[in-house]
Formats: C-alpha cells, sequence, structure tokens
C-alpha cells in the first residue's frame, strides 16, 4: 500500500487562510507531487459541500489516500476520518496540512514566507500520507466485572452503583466492618445530618445487592494482568468465628478477659477480644483479634471462654488464612485516608497532656455524649486548634486537608447545643468555607457564639496542677497576644494518604502526587481515572475531600468504569509499537525503557502487548536494529515527513524542524497561531505522539538532510500522558547534542522544552530563541551534513551498548 | 582531642564560671580545648537591610584562625571549632553555613578581607555539648566521682542551641541533649515545658520588664514541675534567669529563687574537680546553701 492514489483538498477557510496563503499556488504546487491524482481548493472543506466532494471523489476517482490542507486535525480529523469511513475507506489514509493555526494565523504579517510554508507542510502531510497504511482499531474482549478496594463511603458508593447497573463487584475490605471513617463521624456538615443514620442502610445495601461479593477483614495481595483481564489474589484472614453459626447474641464477648482500646472509639473505650467492631457494622459478626486473644497469642488450650460461652458453637480457633483468586475487568481503589498522627506535632502535646484529643475522638465524644454514654467530661472551655498537620511545611505536608475548617465548625455547633454556656474557640489559618451551604454554616456558627481567631499556637503547656491546658497567641488580625486556659483542647488533624494505599499503589504501578496521594490522569478532565488503563480512583485516596465530593467522585468512577465495560469489546485508536520481526534479534534492549512492560521476549523475539502499549514510542529509540516501529507515526513516516519539510530549503535559507507532542505542545501551538502571535516562518512543526518518539537517529537525519536546529516540545511532565517522556526525550536530546559536538556542529541547535498548553508566550520564545541562533550561527558545511548521515547506528550504539546487545 | 575553642567575650567577663568549669571538665575528659588566637567579635550584630553580608566578616575572620592553626600544626587536621557560648555558636555556625552553601558571598567577604588568608569554607562549628554527645554520655557518667543524686534539674534550652533548625544541635521542638547529660551526671530530671521559651535576650537593656516577666514565668514553671534549680548554657540567658531573680522577687513577691547552674559548672562538681574550677561564687543567686543541704558540697566550704 506504499504507492497510491492521492487526493489533495486546499481550504480556504473563508479568507482565514487565503488572505495570507496564495491557496492556488499550493494547488498548484501539490499537483505537481507524484502520486498526487487529484487536487481542488475550497471555500469551506469542513462543509457539508466540502464533505460530500471528498466521500464522491473517493468513489468517483478511486483514491486511496486523503490530504485535507486546512485547519488544526484537532478540530477536524475525526470528521474527515468519517467521510473517509462512510465512502468505503480505513479512516487512517488520512493525513491534514494545518495551514491555517500553524502557517496562515501566525505568520499573517509574511504572506510570502506562509505560502512557501504551506507548501511545505502540504509536501509534508503527503510524503506522510504515501507510507499510510490502513489500520484497524485495537479490539479486546471486555467483561463486566469490577474490583474495588476499600469499602468506605467511596468504595460502598462506587459498588452499589455498579451492582444496580448489573455489573458484578467484588469489594474487598481490611476491616472486618465496612463503613470507613465516616461510620465514626457524629454528623455532617452543613446540614447536621446524623453520619451513622446516612451510612449505615447503605452499608445493609451492600451485602444485600445479588452483583456484589463481599470480602471483609481481607487484603488484596496481587493484581496481575490489564484491562479486560485483572487476576486478583485477596488473602481472606481467618475470623475464628463461623460467620453462618454466629448470631451475634454478644455471649462470647462478656465471657472474654481481655480488654483492649477500640478502635471505633478511637482509644477511648475499650473492647474485648472478641468483638462486634460496631453496633451497625456489616457484616454484623463477632471477630476474634488474633493479635490480643490469649489462646491465639499463647497457643495451646489456654483460656477458651468464648468457645464454652457460645451457645451456638460458632467459634473457631482452627480457621486458617484463605486465599481467594479472581478475574476482573476493571479495577477501583478507594483506599481512603488516614488522619494526620498528632502524637508527631510533639508541641501540642497530644499523647502527653490529657486534655489534648484530636477531632476524630471528639467526634466520638460527641456521638457517644449523644447516647447518653459519655466517654469523659469536656470542660466549659473549649479550643480548636485548625491545620494540625495540613499546610505544614514543618511536618511535610503543604497542602490543605479541605474538611477540617467544616468539621470544627460543625463540631463547635455541636458543642455549643449540647451545653450553649460552654465557650467554645476555633483558632485557624484561614477559614476554608468553600462548598455549598458552608459560608451559612460558618455565618451561623460565629452567630450562635463560636470564637473564630485567626492565629496558630506554637506550643502548648499544661497546668501542672490543673492540668488545664495553657495557650498563648497571637491574634493575627488584632495584632494582640493573648492567653488562655481550656478545659480541652481539639487539635482538627488534616488528612493523610492512607499506609493501606501504598502497597495497592506498588502492585498497581499507579504513580503519586508530591502530597502523597494517588495521581489522576488528568486533574481537569479525567480525575478519577489513572495512567493505567481500566483503573481508577475514588474518594481521599485522590486527596482530601468532603463527603459529598467523595460520593461524587465515587460515582463518576463506577461510570468511567461503565464506560468501558458496557460494550462487548473494547476499542481504541491503533496508536501502539510494533515489532519488524525480520530485524529483531531478541537482545532484549527495549524491553525495560517500556515504564508500562509492555514489551517482553517472546522466543527470542521481542514482543509488544497490544492492550498495554499506549504508543508513546519511547522504547523505539533503544532498538539498533531499527526493528521497533510506532503505528501512525512509523520510522519511515517520520523520515519522509523531514525530507518533504526540508525539500523547499534553498541556500543561505535557515530552517527548523518543531516536533511538538500532540498531547500539549502541538496544541500549544495552534493556541499560539489562534491569538495571532507570530514566530519565526522558518520553522515547521511534525506531529509527534509524544517527545521522547523523536529518535537520535530521526534527529541526525534531519540535521543531514538540512535542517539548521531541531526543537522538540513535550507535555510537562506532570500533566503529561507519558509521564517517563520528557526523560526519554532529555536523553536523546543531550545523545544528539554530543554527537553534533563531536562533529564540530554547535550542540545548541537541538533544544526541548516541557510546556503547558497555556505558554503562548514561552512557545514563540522558544522557537525564535532557536531560530534567531541558527540564523546567526556559521552554517553547516555540506560536508560535515553529509558525515552526520553516514553510520548513524555506530554513532549511536557504542562499543559499551553494543556489548550489552550481545548479553 | 586537641581542638580549636573560641571563647567570645562574655566568657572572659561575666562568664568566667562557664569558661573556667567547661576547659576544666573538658581535660577530665581528655579534650584540650585550645583557644584560637587573636579571635574578634562573634559577630552577633544585626545585619542592615542593605547589607546583610557585612556583619559576617567576624566570624568569617574567625574561622581563618582555625584554618591557620592547621597549618602551623598547633592542631591536627582538626577543623572543628568548639563554642562554649550558645549565642556564639549559633552565629558563627550559621556565617559558617552561610558562606559554604553561597561561594559568591564567599567570595565577596574573601576580597573584603584583603589581610587575610582566604577562608576556604571547610570549618565546622560546633557546641561543646555535641562533643559530649559524639563520645557518648555512657562514657561521661563513668568520669562521675560525685553523683549528684536527687538534684532536681530542668534543663533549659533557650533559643539559640535549638534554632533555626539547620543550625540547632537537637529537636527544636523537644530537645532532650541537656537532660541525657545531667541523668549521665546522676541528677534527677524534671521537664520544664518553658525549656525552649525565650529568655528575651537583649531587651534586658531596653525593655527589663519584659525580661523579668518571661523570666518569672520560665523559673516558676520549673519550680512548679518541681525543680530544684535551672541550668544554661548561654551566659545572655544565664543573666536574665539569674541576675534578674533580685527584681522578680521584687514584682512577684511569692517568687522563690533559683540557682541557675551552667551546664559546664554541674560537670566539673560531678567530676570531683573542687570548688575553684566550679566558680560557684560567679552565680547571682548562690547555689551553694542548696548544694550543701544535698550533700553535694562539703559544709562549711
Amino acid at each position: 500500500m506504499k504507492t497510491g492514489k492521492i487526493g489533495v483538498y486546499v481550504c480556504h477557510c473563508g479568507g482565514n487562510i487565503s488572505e495570507v496563503v496564495d491557496v492556488k499556488a499550493v494547488a498548484a504546487f501539490a499537483e505537481k507531487q507524484t502520486d498526487v491524482v487529484l487536487v481542488r481548493t475550497n471555500e469551506h472543506m469542513c462543509s457539508e459541500l466540502g464533505q460530500k466532494q471528498v466521500a464522491d471523489d473517493i468513489k468517483e476517482h478511486k483514491l486511496d489516500k486523503v490530504v485535507i490542507a486546512a485547519c488544526s486535525p484537532q478540530f477536524h480529523e475525526k470528521t474527515f476520518r468519517s467521510v473517509l469511513a462512510k465512502a468505503g475507506l480505513n479512516p487512517y489514509v488520512l493525513e491534514m496540512a494545518n495551514l491555517r493555526e500553524q502557517c496562515s494565523w501566525p505568520h499573517f504579517d509574511f504572506p510570502e514566507f506562509a505560502t512557501r510554508k504551506a507548501k511545505d507542510l502540504t509536501d509534508t502531510a503527503i510524503a506522510k500520507a504515501r507510507l499510510d497504511e490502513p489500520l484497524e482499531k485495537k479490539t479486546m474482549p471486555i467483561g463486566k466485572r469490577v474490583l474495588v478496594i476499600g469499602a468506605g463511603i467511596a468504595g460502598i458508593q462506587a459498588s452499589l452503583g455498579l451492582g444496580d447497573a448489573g455489573f458484578k463487584v467484588h469489594l474487598v475490605e481490611r476491616e472486618p466492618s465496612i463503613g470507613g471513617k465516616m461510620a465514626q463521624l457524629s454528623r455532617t456538615f452543613p446540614t447536621e445530618d446524623c453520619s451513622a443514620c446516612i451510612l449505615s442502610p447503605k452499608m445493609a445495601d451492600v451485602p444485600a445487592n445479588p452483583n456484589i461479593t463481599l470480602l471483609t477483614n481481607a487484603e488484596v495481595e496481587n493484581i496481575d494482568g490489564y484491562l479486560g483481564n485483572f487476576e486478583v489474589s485477596v488473602l481472606k484472614k481467618p475470623r475464628y468465628v463461623d460467620m453462618n453459626k454466629c448470631v451475634t447474641c454478644r455471649s462470647c464477648e462478656a465471657s472474654c478477659p481481655v480488654k483492649v482500646p477500640s478502635e471505633f472509639d478511637e482509644g477511648m473505650t475499650m473492647r474485648k477480644a472478641i468483638y462486634v467492631p460496631f453496633d451497625f457494622a456489616v457484616p454484623y459478626k463477632h471477630i476474634i483479634d488474633e493479635s490480643q486473644c490469649l489462646r491465639l497469642t499463647k497457643g495451646g488450650k489456654v483460656c477458651g471462654l468464648c468457645v464454652k460461652a457460645c451457645p451456638h458453637d460458632a467459634i473457631d480457633f482452627d480457621q486458617k488464612p484463605e486465599r481467594v483468586k479472581f478475574t476482573v475487568d476493571t479495577v477501583i481503589v478507594a483506599t481512603g485516608y488516614d488522619t494526620f498522627d498528632a502524637a508527631t506535632k510533639k508541641v501540642y502535646g497530644y499523647g502527653k497532656f490529657e486534655n489534648v484529643v484530636t477531632a476524630l475522638q471528639m467526634e466520638r465524644m460527641v456521638v457517644r455524649g449523644a447516647e447518653g454514654n459519655p466517654i469523659r467530661k469536656m470542660g466549659q472551655k473549649i479550643a480548636f486548634i485548625q491545620c494540625v498537620g495540613s499546610r505544614d511545611e514543618q511536618v511535610g505536608n503543604e497542602y490543605c486537608s479541605r474538611i477540617c475548617c467544616m468539621y470544627a465548625t460543625k463540631l463547635s455547633q455541636l458543642l455549643k447545643r449540647s451545653d450553649p454556656s460552654r465557650d467554645v474557640y476555633v483558632f485557624y489559618t484561614d477559614l476554608r468555607a468553600f462548598g455549598k451551604g458552608f459560608e451559612e454554616y460558618y455565618k451561623r456558627a460565629q452567630n450562635t457564639g463560636v470564637k473564630f481567631l485567626r492565629g496558630k499556637p506554637a506550643e502548648l503547656f499544661e497546668n501542672p496542677d490543673t492540668k488545664k491546658i495553657i495557650m498563648k497567641i497571637e491574634d493575627t488580625l488584632s495584632r494582640e497576644i493573648l492567653e488562655f486556659e481550656f478545659d480541652l483542647v481539639v487539635l482538627s488533624t488534616g488528612l493523610v494518604p492512607n499506609k493501606g494505599t501504598e502497597p495497592i499503589a506498588q502492585i498497581l504501578k499507579l504513580s503519586k502526587s508530591p502530597d502523597g496521594f494517588l495521581q489522576e490522569a488528568h486533574p481537569k478532565f479525567k480525575p478519577e481515572d489513572t495512567l493505567i488503563e481500566g483503573v481508577f480512583l475514588a474518594g481521599t485516596v485522590q486527596g482530601p475531600k468532603d463527603i459529598p465530593d467523595t460520593v461524587g467522585q465515587a460515582s463518576a468512577a463506577a461510570l468511567r468504569a461503565v464506560r468501558l465495560m458496557n460494550q462487548e469489546a473494547y476499542t481504541i485508536d491503533p496508536l501502539a509499537a510494533f515489532v519488524h520481526e525480520e530485524a529483531c534479534d531478541g537482545c532484549g534492549l527495549c524491553v525495560s525503557p517500556c515504564p508500562l512492560n509492555a514489551i517482553s521476549l517472546v522466543s527470542k523475539l521481542a514482543k509488544v502487548n497490544q492492550t498495554l502499549c499506549t504508543g508513546c514510542g519511547s522504547c523505539i529509540a533503544s532498538c539498533p536494529r531499527n526493528a521497533l516501529d510506532l503505528q501512525c507515526y512509523s520510522n519511515d513516516q517520520l523520515a519522509a515527513q523531514v525530507k518533504a519539510a526540508l525539500a523547499s530549503k534553498k541556500k543561505n535559507e535557515t530552517r527548523i524542524l518543531v516536533f511538538a507532542d500532540d498531547m500539549t505542545a502541538y496544541r500549544l501551538a495552534d493556541n499560539v497561531g489562534t491569538a495571532k502571535m507570530t514566530y519565526s516562518a522558518d520553522s515547521l512543526i511534525i506531529r509527534v505522539p509524544s517527545g521522547s518518539r523523536v529518535t537520535p537517529k530521526l534527529m541526525l537525519q534531519a540535521f543531514a538532510a538540512g535542517a539548521d536546529g531541531i526543537f522538540i516540545g513535550d507535555s510537562e511532565q506532570k500533566s503529561s500522558p507519558y509521564p517517563h517522556s520528557a526523560a526519554v526525550m532529555k536523553e536523546n536530546v543531550s545523545t544528539v547534542a554530543n554527537i553534533l559536538s563531536e562533529s564540530g556542529i554547535e550542540p545548541d541547535r537541538v533544544r526541548f522544552f516541557e510546556f503547558v498548553t497555556v505558554m503562548l508566550g514561552g512557545f514563540v520564545k522558544q522557537i525564535d530563541g532557536l531560530a534567531d541562533y541558527c540564523k546567526k550561527a556559521k552554517p553547516i558545511p555540506a560536508q560535515t551534513r553529509k558525515a552526520l548521515g553516514k553510520d548513524i547506528n555506530n554513532r549511536l550504539f557504542a562499543e559499551d551498548r553494543k556489548e550489552s546487545i550481545q548479553v | 582531642m586537641k581542638i580549636p575553642y573560641y571563647p567570645g567575650c562574655s566568657l572572659k567577663t561575666t562568664a568566667r564560671n562557664l569558661e573556667v568549669s567547661a576547659l576544666a571538665s573538658a581535660s577530665t575528659l581528655g579534650i584540650e580545648m585550645v583557644e584560637i588566637p587573636r579571635w574578634n567579635c562573634c559577630g552577633t550584630v544585626f545585619s542592615l537591610t542593605s547589607d546583610d553580608l557585612m556583619h559576617h566578616v567576624a566570624p568569617v575572620r574567625n574561622l581563618v584562625r582555625v584554618q591557620e592553626m592547621n597549618r602551623q600544626g598547633i592542631v591536627d587536621n582538626e577543623y572543628r571549632l568548639l563554642t562554649l557560648c550558645s549565642m556564639c555558636f549559633n552565629t558563627m555556625k550559621g556565617s559558617a553555613l552561610r558562606v559554604a552553601d553561597n561561594p559568591d558571598d564567599l567570595d565577596k567577604i574573601n576580597n573584603f578581607m584583603d589581610r587575610e588568608e582566604d577562608y576556604e569554607g571547610n570549618v565546622e562549628v560546633v557546641h561543646l555539648m555535641e562533643i559530649l554527645r559524639e563520645m557518648g554520655f555512657d562514657k561521661i557518667g563513668e568520669a562521675v566521682t560525685n553523683p549528684l543524686g536527687d538534684l532536681k534539674i530542668a534543663p533549659y534550652y533557650g533559643c539559640m542551641l535549638l534554632r533555626p533548625k539547620e543550625i540547632g544541635i537537637d529537636d527544636p521542638e523537644d530537645p532532650t541533649i541537656g537532660a541525657d547529660l545531667f541523668r549521665a551526671l546522676g541528677a534527677e530530671i524534671v521537664d520544664n515545658p518553658y525549656k525552649k521559651v525565650c529568655c528575651g535576650a537583649y531587651h534586658t537593656v531596653a525593655d527589663k520588664n519584659l525580661v523579668i516577666d518571661l523570666a518569672y514565668s520560665i523559673l516558676s514553671q520549673a519550680d512548679k514541675a518541681g525543680a530544684e534549680a535551672i541550668t544554661t548554657s548561654c551566659p545572655l540567658c544565664a543573666f536574665n534567669l539569674d541576675a534578674r531573680q533580685k527584681e522578680i522577687a521584687e514584682k512577684y513577691p511569692e517568687f522563690k529563687t533559683m540557682p541557675v547552674f551552667y551546664f559546664t559548672q554541674l560537670m566539673a562538681l560531678a567530676f570531683g574537680l573542687g570548688e575553684d574550677k566550679c566558680m560557684f561564687e560567679g552565680n547571682y543567686v548562690d547555689p551553694r546553701p542548696l548544694l550543701r543541704a544535698k550533700a553535694l558540697l562539703k559544709e562549711g566550704s
């Protein structure tokens, strides 16, 4: 399919192009190119008329490739692909020359240059089209099975949604009961619904849902595979109580002699070694704490009182850990958060002073108090200290935990309501009442007499006689130094990543953001996705959130999973690496560069897992034998594009090639054009999937073919769809710079930058900087260029690398 | 161990008791503190808005002396500079770090000091407490002949030994180095929650009242916690906490005076070095009655 009948369409774009570019001249130029059998111009190619013209021509003239020289592919590539498909042509034999955003708009003040560049762009597109292959979308079978890790409110919400929609859910929870942190809370802000009352029906729905398989007291041990085929191994720890026999009569509990601080009451009350986690636990069954039970720690026939006490013979000390294995199609990670360990902030004396407690302990005190079962006296004068473990670089947490301002406001309200004579203070850094109804709630709290003071105490002291807490603080609004003595100080501890998230992140190879929470695929448009296809995030595992946001994200994560699973087969763009098997010698050098582990050696040949590969192309530079290649952006195509882009270069002219990654740099260039900002018309942009796709070989070929400078624009690492790309790109650039320098060429002729799409000025500065530099530098002698083009491979794969090839 | 030693102005005047007891105690432990020649002010002056570099010249000159001593063979490859006064320690370590991290600043200072050899940036300023910790408090305990028994000590740290974090010798929020030392000397440790609270420093000159209030809260909290004496390593803290007790008692009638020791005085006492090395007569609140009552000093001495 390497030769063909190419149809070229040059668009006026209602003057947007034709007022700057001589469209007729471009069309005349295109007519002269090999393989081009038809050239047309049109006022609006994207109009129905224009589209029909293309479709008719495909049928009538038997076109097998189409080049549309018009606007940026980000607007109408999809449009014309479907035109091709409807006309019976493979949609991937279409190329677009970007004559508007990357030519007529940025070069509007130099029409001559713009017309010359428009021809180059069209030529480049034709060169690529010549080598276009019909491609099929990748298709993979996919089922309707989901693993949800963590059964807090996020995991529960996602599981119920998926279960109701008919998907099979495996919900795995590490603790003996589902419910998570929300089960411990008193009321929710700003509406003050009882947390347990709104949560417990949802918890009860979980085992009642026929599509949900619930595994509590269980941990995910391993996950292998990929979208549509995740093989999961879960370790179900023994409960030592037969759940089928136990009727939760609590006789065993009464008999147990071992008392342990209760996790549910944050260590402030005691539970037994055999216990029910809390009154609305699901499953509502006993469990034996194996780290505390006398028989399980001391062995033999010790104790065993519960065995005698149980009227239903439900206690079973012979239970062993059980490994459960199953396969799912998608995974939702909802492992939640931990509260910041207040004891590490030594200045507040938590753990040392009896009258300093955490906010979660306060939640429990409020709940127990309302139940008529007060845990301890709370006193009349109570202070909340905000931002304990949040916005505090001393403890390494720069971020805001988002919920503490509001939960402190809520607790202050509940304390005030149960005893209006109480004096309640909230010492804050900034009061952030960001959500619906929050500001109103905060105002209400102020009106009920809660004193909000801006200031953070440096240290707390205990009055050795009364055990009251002495606080010296600057009210930073009135600039007064104040001194208080409080009956109780509550530390509004922030949220930190759950310790249980770490092993899951390692198993699934999920990346973390600088705050330690898991990284979403895109902060705006894919906040539930991860960079691993088919793995999603729900709730605070991704960052601090309140309950509504957590529930919202959990439902969204479920939808993102459904979006993939609700079809027989899953299709994606054919963008993926492949191997020219006849060239591969099985050296294995390409295996480790792939961050997704998509490449493996199968009977001494490199094999690319098409499901795992996302098509960044960063593996390609690693192959010394040109055996690796990328669909949609093949080695031959890029080489042909480079050649075409430089074909019109005359003596004393300068040309720089800009390789721009599809996600950011290419769109940024479009944005620059749209803003009518100008940059050197000596530049020409070639679209690549990522900066790492531009191999040293391609760069050297370009210099040999006449390029004066090469620029690679990639996505800024943290927002890139390929986070590893920038590092590979840098290595490739420095390889080329070294070779240039050895050949007597300025190494500064090859440059790169990591962009975000709003860096319009930065883009112009970078391109103009390189263009200026190349213009001023001494031209590269033809002899030197020629030498560069020879034995590129020998230069790139030096002795030491050859050795490693043999190994 | 032979180590260059920088005394500073107070140690030759109001804080003789710190220097004398330190030299004697260190020598008992096999540390020979060699006073650096031609030392000048440690440089504890405020920086100017327009020139933040000038005040590092004085400390850097002192650091140059350490280089000289090594070159002249007075010490053998010992580029640590030992200090006793917390303020000197803080000022000089701050300067040493500043020029080590900012080569441009060092160049400027070297160019300015045209009659000195260039400072090469490799002197480490240390405090005696750090050297003791390095030796191991167990080992220091072995030198004790007169254990401090049930003397209830509240170690006071102040700010200069602890802050900023880059300079401090211990956890700025929860220091233990003093407690560890005095425990090795056999004393009973009392935790004073005000152990890091500012003594008022130079305000003692301009706003005596402020210092009186601060010193009062530090001392009375130590007393409430059950301490019989507090300790310091800083002549300025000592002045504010010790010399001001007369005025505190005038302002707060219920105030009970409390001896303030330099940490080195307690070492000299525990090592049995004799009163001439302890120099308790240099303290404002005489600690001798307390020590006699505890049988740590002989009656009539």
